[in-house]
């Protein structure tokens, strides 16, 4: 119970400092519009051979502003060593992983949520889709990114580029996601039921789960000084 | 330290025989292969090249496991040099595919399981050199390219997994027994003896290599000293 | 209070300290001397459970560092040069938030009152990015006794402040010695030393060459004694 307040506590202040300032929210999103639109600009919307590049550029784009945001919202953090007055908080570093890890996918995913839409519209997509299941592919994929991207934006943090760092540590390791995620969305969008995608969704589930079990171990080793 | 050096020139000169028998074996001792020719020898080194590269990220993984238990300077040195030379191998690997895959599959590079998860684990491994450049402090680069260490070797299997989904083209495992096994003994026999000697070199590269870093950080401590004083 | 026994902290070949040995008894204002580069830092972190002795160990009220750190942490206060703060969040959202990790019961009564005593009651509702750096080091202090600790450990808080706001801060940390919380305080300024606390501790290149009575050794003395 005590673990759960703590773990509420450090989720309300990363979202009231996010209200404050907006700076994950709107580095991602005014970064993924302009994606959409420069899309938009190479190729033709409505074109079938558009329609099968479209889940691979809607992962790159969430990959992309995912870094982005993740970047941010670590660097926040240690602007006035934040971070370590956290870790002086009597909490196991773990759980502060915990709460980083769920702040971060809410963030990907109300990006998400604003961009979906938009990307629909302007490429004139089918609306008969199995809406849940492209929410749970979302949701499984953004989860595994954020996952392995919540420690790598803390190791990176600590390097002399961290802008540079960030995308050449997470974006290797995040392949399996992007594959899975990608392939499941294509699916998803040429009309399979979840059913004829249960292998990669199984895939997304076994990344999420190893990496945030490995990542909720580690995450002490990185807060050491 | 009159000892280990003794031990160190018998390890290089028994690698250096290893990889003459190798060479011995994979161009005079193996039949030439019926339908690709002499390019298919390439196997032989291309093989050994990438089990050296695994041995090498298998090691990078339980030296930083060990590191973050016991916070030993010895293993995260490991670490890194287990690091340097399998970058070597891996990039060895994706040289040597290539060269073969021109001739017998009519291309240099395919987006195949077995590749790109070579490409991918190129690109981890790239990264963790990298990360440890990045840490002023010691200790910190240690510490944290440990943590990158073990994620990115638990990410090997998946990365493969995944890709293996994805579309496969490579050749299947040929001495493993399953479909498609039908390698003349002699070739066998040649393979086996060029992975020992690549696991022969492996070995003897790390141990130069670690005992060079530390080398290196007495040198760099002594010179430290020096200026103080 | 705080006893240490044999602290090393090494990596390979380089040593940060090396068999340091100490005790500081309840209620003592100690005062850890020593220049840049002294080992001071790296001190403070093992005591506050940020960092790990390589080597020996450290006792809190009792309480081994290695087995107790969450224990430790909530009878320890840390202050350092960075405030530790929000920038984003007001004062009084930047307390309630340390104060919901530590549980605090009845926070908002507790937490007007340390506003109070560090005379930014007027000012809780201003976001700490605006706070001149007097302002956040006083509010920093806030943040580190709000947890009523034991023990108090200080790395170099007065760094960049003028001496209005310096001033400031000491009469606070003073109000605390005197409630008989025990103080760890590294700093580089001797004569600051000298004057508030009653134990000097002298740490130079990791060692630690001097552990007595504020009163038992000179300005002058000390000054030497790093110098050399």
């Amino acid at each position: 119970m005590e673990i759960l307040s703590q773990i509420f506590a450090i989720i309300r202040k990363d979202l009231l400092m996010e209200l404050r300032d907006k700076q994950v929210i709107s580095s991602m999103l005014v970064f993924s519009l302009i994606v959409v639109v420069i899309f938009n600009f190479v190729f033709e919307p409505g074109d079938s051979q558009t329609k099968l590049t479209i889940p691979g550029v809607l992962w790159v784009l969430i990959i992309f502003a995912g870094n982005l945001g993740l970047a941010r919202s670590f660097g926040r953090e240690r602007e006035q060593g934040g971070i370590q007055g956290l870790i002086l908080c009597p909490i196991d570093k773990s759980y502060i992983y915990i709460a980083k890890v769920i702040v971060n996918i809410f963030f990907m995913m109300l990006v998400e949520a604003i961009t979906l839409p938009i990307f629909w519209v302007l490429f004139d997509m089918s609306p008969d889709i199995n809406f849940p299941a492209l929410l749970l592919v979302l949701f499984l994929g953004t989860t595994g990114f954020a996952a392995v991207g919540t420690i790598f934006s803390a190791i990176s943090a600590h390097t002399k580029s961290s802008e540079v760092m960030l995308p050449i540590l997470l974006f290797p390791v995040s392949v399996p996601v992007v594959l899975a995620a990608s392939k499941s969305t294509a699916k998803i969008l040429a009309g399979s039921s979840l059913g004829e995608i249960s292998g990669w969704i199984k895939m997304l589930i076994g990344f999420d789960a190893v990496f945030l079990i490995a990542c909720f171990l580690l995450y002490e080793y990185v807060f050491e000084e | 330290m009159k000892n280990s050096n003794s031990l160190l020139i018998v390890l290089i000169g028994l690698s250096g025989c290893a990889i003459l028998a190798a060479l011995f074996f994979a161009f005079l001792y193996a039949p030439t292969e019926i339908s690709m020719g002499d390019v298919q020898r390439i196997f032989y080194f291309h093989v050994p090249s990438a089990w050296s590269a695994f041995l090498a990220f298998f090691i990078v993984c339980i030296a930083s496991i060990i590191f973050l238990i016991n916070g030993s300077a010895k293993m995260d040195t490991l670490a890194v040099c287990a690091a340097e030379i399998g970058v070597l191998f891996i990039t060895i690997v994706l040289l040597t595919g290539p060269l073969w895959a021109k001739p017998v599959w009519g291309t240099f590079w395919t987006w195949d399981a077995r590749l790109t998860t070579s490409f991918v684990l190129w690109l981890i491994y790239i990264a963790y050199l990298m990360l440890r450049r990045q840490i002023p402090s010691e200790e910190k680069a240690a510490r944290l390219s440990a943590v990158f260490g073990i994620i990115g070797f638990l990410d090997v299997p998946i990365v493969y997994m995944s890709i293996r989904w994805w579309r496969t083209l490579h050749p299947q495992p040929v001495f493993a027994g399953g479909s498609g096994s039908g390698l003349d003994p002699r070739m066998l026999t040649t393979l086996f003896v060029c992975i020992g000697a690549f696991t022969l070199l492996f070995v003897t590269l790390l141990i130069l290599r670690t005992g060079i870093t530390y080398a290196e950080k007495e040198l760099a401590l002594l010179k430290s000293k020096l200026y103080k004083g | 209070m705080i006893r240490t026994e044999g602290l090393t902290k090494n990596f390979g070949f380089k040593k940060a300290l090396s068999q340091v040995s100490f005790k500081i008894k309840e209620g003592e204002y100690a005062a850890l001397l020593g220049v840049n580069g002294a080992g001071k830092t790296t001190l403070v972190r093992i005591l506050s459970t940020l960092s790990r002795a390589s080597c020996g160990g450290v006792w809190m009220n009792g309480l081994d560092v290695k087995k107790n750190s969450i224990k430790i942490r909530k009878i320890i206060g840390v202050m350092s040069h960075s405030s530790f703060l929000y920038p984003q969040l007001s004062a009084e959202e930047n307390l309630i938030f340390y104060a919901d990790m530590y549980r605090i019961p009845d926070k908002r009564h507790y937490i007007a009152q340390l506003l109070k005593r560090v005379g930014l009651w007027e000012r809780r509702y201003d976001l700490v990015s605006i706070f001149s750096r007097g302002m956040q080091q006083r509010l920093s202090l806030a943040r580190a006794i709000l947890h009523q600790p034991k023990i108090l450990l200080l790395d170099e808080p007065f760094t960049g402040l003028d001496v209005h706001a310096a001033g400031l801060l000491t009469d606070l940390i003073n109000e605390n010695v005197k409630n008989g919380i025990t103080v760890l305080l590294a700093t580089h300024d001797l004569e600051y030393a000298k004057n508030h606390a009653n134990r000097i501790l002298l740490l130079k290149n990791g060692i630690l060459s001097q552990d007595t009575a504020a009163s038992a050794i000179s300005l002058e003395q000390i000054t030497n004694k790093l110098t050399n």
